[in-house]
């Protein structure tokens, strides 16, 4: 079904969504919110620039943008996976508990903010180029790749993983972990280090995935650094905004 | 006045009569900025379309726009809008602006009557100029004298509210959505160089004409999507030099912060930015030495001015337009540009309805201002 959004607000826009159990095609989009929303069995596309928490609650659809998207996409998504072939605004994956988000530009502050994982139900966030600050703030679970294609310079913003006590951040990167630190990039509350190939097993197939949607050679990854950033528990988080 | 039904927080009954100023109600907002480098002037029909867009995140309980460059005839005249709450109240305004001011021209504001903007005050306009032997008497600035004139009536004369006083610029607001206060002010008959707008959910306070924002003093405007934590610190100060916050919204304090810092102080906008959303001290300490030494001495000799908790501001002035995000980034501020036209919104889609082949489009980094200035305007 192919839906034309210009005159549409955002429930009228859901619901026409919802009443079919046919793929939608969205064209003239032009902020509206929520846009599938709680979706579990079908294809979203959408050409244009969709509204705020796109893919909220997302239930194993697969929802692609041909253009940007705003903030907090995917917003406690449950599974399934988003696709957008252009840059996201701020709070990607916010509370992200499953599913898969690929972003092949830029992401902006706070990606992937309290993300947790239960089991073997695993969220996984793939950037293709920078990330901005606080990235995995409050992270529990899951898994950021941040990869750094065609960024001029360290692929993160400041404090990155403040608060983080469980997950996964692997960061493309040839930057020194003591520089990181020194410029506030990094806190110490996260232990970062070289990833080893048997970790970075870990994110081949979602490397391989993101190359395959954006249609980019896995191969010029395999041998590159990537920093793998873990919740330092000896040095548990203390509140960052009163100290600064 | 009646209180709109539309507040969902409001139920106290016992405050069915109080304005904005007399109480508070914790509760998101919109803005957006249009502005052409080259000074090419607009009509307002183009800012309207794109806050719109953002319908969804105001409330119906106030909107409004900052026009600059609309009235090239009367350039050197300030231009007062004010609301009246009564006939009495002008009377009473009026007489005082003739005191005070040789008044070129006085017109009702024109407004079109339309269903989704109701309860309008009085709505008058005057250009105006300090009378000289006044000014002379008064041994102050031409703009200073002008702006205490404007505190004046705000403070003292009950039911007049000047809420636009700048040059060749003026702020048109409302209760209502955004794109209906542009609706009912005509916005689309005024061209100019830059305009702002806001959507308003009111945080704090009830929603009152007054109340919306944009708020201004003299040239300077400010429309803002946020809540300061940091609003009873920063009023305590800027009460100690002369402003007087009648409103208790967190805007006004931005505004006079603005005026206090750019007009008073001479500061730049760049240093404005450095003092309201001041880097962490750790930032600083490893910047290089001059920069740090810049920063050290901002953040001591400003630190109440120090803006926290969440904000991005749209700071309209006579010759450019600044937005500037907090800090920490807490509140979402995009930036389009295509040939001489830069965009400023809260959301992409309210760029992309007006300008759909952007030449770059990207997000500011938390306290890291964008200033735009005007070939031809005030570049202090």
């Amino acid at each position: 079904m192919v839906i034309s959004a210009a005159q549409l607000g955002f429930r009228e826009l859901n619901e026409k969504i919802k009443s079919t159990s046919e793929d939608a095609c969205i064209n003239d989009c032009y902020g509206q919110r929520f846009i599938a929303c709680g979706a579990s069995d079908k294809t979203i596309t959408i050409n244009g620039t969709p509204g705020n928490a796109l893919g909220a609650y997302l239930d194993g659809a697969l929802v692609q943008v041909n253009g940007n998207a705003q903030d907090a996409v995917g917003d406690t998504m449950n599974g399934g996976k988003i696709v957008i072939h252009g840059n996201v605004g701020d709070a990607l994956g916010y509370s992200m508990r499953g599913g898969e988000i690929y972003v092949k530009g830029d992401a902006g502050y706070r990606t992937g903010i309290h993300m947790k994982q239960y089991k073997e139900i695993k969220p996984v966030i793939v950037i293709g180029g920078s990330v901005g600050s606080f990235l995995g703030e409050y992270l529990a679970g899951g898994i950021i790749i941040v990869l750094g294609l065609g960024a001029e310079d360290i692929p993160m913003g400041h404090f990155t993983g403040t608060g983080m006590h469980g997950g996964r951040i692997y960061i493309r990167t040839n930057a020194e972990v003591d520089s990181l630190l020194a410029e506030n990039l990094l806190v110490t509350q996260v232990i970062a280090e070289e990833a080893t190939p048997e970790e970075l097993t870990e994110i081949e197939s979602y490397i391989s995935e993101f190359a395959a949607l954006f249609g980019m050679g896995e191969a010029k990854l395999a041998n590159d650094r990537f920093l793998l950033l873990r919740p330092n528990t000896n040095n548990p988080y203390k509140q960052l905004y009163t100290k600064i | 006045m009646p209180i709109p039904s539309a507040s969902p927080e409001y139920t106290g009954e016992d405050d069915l009569m109080l304005k904005e100023g007399q109480i508070r109600i914790t509760s998101g907002c919109a803005v957006s900025g249009i502005i052409s480098k080259s000074g090419k002037r607009m009509s307002g029909e183009d800012i309207i379309k794109s806050i719109a867009v953002m319908h969804d995140r105001s409330n119906g309980l106030g909107g409004g726009f900052a026009a600059y460059g609309i009235y090239p005839q009367y350039s050197d005249y300030y231009a007062f809008h004010v609301f009246y709450d009564s006939p009495s109240a002008k009377k009473e305004c009026e007489d005082f602006i003739e005191r005070h001011f040789d008044i070129i021209n006085l017109s009702k504001i024109p407004t079109r009557k339309i269903k989704e903007v109701t309860d309008e005050p009085l709505i008058w306009r005057y250009f105006v100029t300090p009378l000289p032997t006044k000014l002379a008497a008064s041994q102050l600035d031409e703009r200073e004298f002008t702006a205490k004139c404007v505190f004046r009536v705000n403070t003292s004369i009950t039911g007049a509210y000047v809420f636009s006083s700048g040059k060749n610029m003026g702020v048109f607001k409302a209760v209502g959505f955004p794109e209906d206060v542009g609706r009912f002010y005509r916005l689309e008959e005024y061209y100019g160089w830059c305009f702002t707008a806001h959507g308003r959910y009111p945080t704090n306070t009830p929603g009152w004409w007054g109340g919306a924002h944009p708020f201004a003093l003299l040239d300077y405007s400010v429309v803002h999507n946020g809540e300061i934590s940091s609003y009873d610190a920063n009023r305590r100060t800027i009460e100690m030099f002369g402003y007087k916050c009648t409103l208790r919204t967190d805007t006004e304090v931005i505004t006079y912060i603005i005026d206090y810092l750019h007009r008073k102080q001479g500061l730049t906008f760049d240093e404005i930015a450095a003092v309201i959303a001041a880097p962490f001290w750790k930032t600083i300490e490893g910047m290089p030495q001059k920069s740090r030494e810049t920063h050290e001495y901002l953040r001591i000799m400003f630190a109440e001015q120090l803006i926290t908790g969440p904000f991005s501001i749209l700071v309209g002035f006579d010759g450019g337009l600044m937005a500037l995000n907090d800090r920490l980034k807490l509140r979402s501020m995009v930036v389009g540009e295509k040939d001489d036209m830069v965009y400023i919104a809260s959301e992409e889609a309210a760029i992309r309805i007006i300008e759909p082949q952007l030449e770059k489009i990207w997000a500011p980094k938390g306290g890291q201002p964008v200033i735009i200035r005007v070939e031809g305007g005030n570049q202090q």
